[in-house]
């Protein structure tokens, strides 16, 4: 059991204050570590958000320098930052924001080499990253790890996500495999509305807080996604497949692959 | 005419009809972005042409979404 100093119980007094939280779940919060992928437009909510939390530990991995054109939704960074490692940048904001919360940082992309090492270290992980190869690489090395994420991915005016713990639907049960790489717009070409990387990450930092704290449902087995043009969003319940390739009963990905880049690489923007 | 359910809403179709065809008919501009689902089971790309879709069906169009930073 924590000891809460004067100054915690004031700071995290509106957790506190939900029945559904309360004391115990404000300590699971504070015991807490997770592993946030990509400090961008994802990245940064969740971050702000879960130190404002006070997650215990947050590890941050980005082998990115933050750039002019990463400001107009990437809100950890700002403009004094362009230039500077978007670690280093998240790092200073959250220990301003909280200093109650430990930031790990990882200034490196995630691959094959790295990713069950680093992702083993976490009680959870938040997909934040902008292109597919890490995005199937983090599903996968999640499933063989069997360590709980949330998924993310927005483009355009559109958001999607959902949540995996070990036995229900992962990101290969619902997309077997990385689209061409011919056929991928991210957010370099095709553009992104800056604030629908707040309102999708803003769901992933909930889901996080809500997976410790064991509040309500997670979204397990349901693609959320949602069209700010319209403002309608939409849950389609989706099935763990017993054909999964990494997840189902006869597993044919034994090992993590690196997909080949596709055309947004994560240095052309 | 058959009425089936896309992403979730009403359509009225002209059968027969398989689902490579209904993706067309739903100005899916691009379904190597796309994965389908037809009442709650993946199906996958090889068997699109050969599945007729039929009254009461339920699919969804779920797309890649990759971006993130
Ligand atoms: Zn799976």
């Amino acid at each position: 059991m924590i000891d809460f100093t004067e100054e915690q119980i004031k700071r995290y007094s509106r957790h506190i204050l939900l029945q559904d939280v309360g004391v115990e779940g404000q300590e699971k919060i504070m015991n807490a570590r997770v592993l946030v992928v990509g400090a961008g437009g994802l990245g940064a909510p969740v971050s702000l958000y879960l130190a404002a939390a006070g997650i215990g530990t947050i590890g941050i991995v980005d082998a990115d320098v933050v750039d002019l054109s990463n400001l107009q939704r990437q809100v950890i960074h700002f403009t004094k930052d362009v230039g500077v490692p978007k670690v280093k940048s998240a790092k200073e904001k959250i220990e301003a924001i909280n200093p109650d919360v430990k930031v790990d940082t990882y200034f490196e992309f995630l691959d094959s080499s790295n990713a069950l090492d680093i992702i083993r270290q976490y009680d959870f992980i938040v997909d934040g990253t902008d292109n597919f190869p890490v995005k199937f690489l983090i599903n996968d090395a999640c499933v063989m790890a069997e360590k709980p994420f949330s998924h993310g991915g927005i483009l355009r005016f559109n958001g999607q996500t959902f949540t995996h713990l070990p036995g229900t639907a992962c990101y290969r049960c619902m997309f077997k495999e990385p689209p061409p790489a011919g056929a991928v717009p991210t957010c370099s070409q095709a553009g992104v509305l800056g604030a629908i990387a707040g309102m999708l990450g803003t769901i992933q930092a909930a889901e996080t807080l809500k997976y410790f704290t064991g509040v309500g449902e997670l979204l397990t087995n349901r693609l959320l996604t949602f069209d700010a043009k319209t403002m309608l969003f939409r849950t389609v319940t989706v099935k763990h497949r017993d054909s999964c390739p990494i997840c189902g009963s006869s597993p044919t990905i034994d090992h993590l692959i690196d997909y080949e880049q596709a055309a947004c690489d994560l240095k052309s923007h | 005419m058959a009425k089936i359910i896309v992403n979730g809403e009403t359509q009225e179709v002209l059968l027969p009809l398989n689902l490579t065809e209904l993706i067309k008919q739903n100005d899916v501009s691009q379904p190597d972005m796309v994965s389908v689902q037809v009442n709650d089971d993946f199906v996958d790309r090889a068997e699109w042409d050969g599945l007729q879709i039929k009254e009461g069906d339920i699919v969804d169009f779920l797309y890649f979404m990759g971006g993130g930073m």
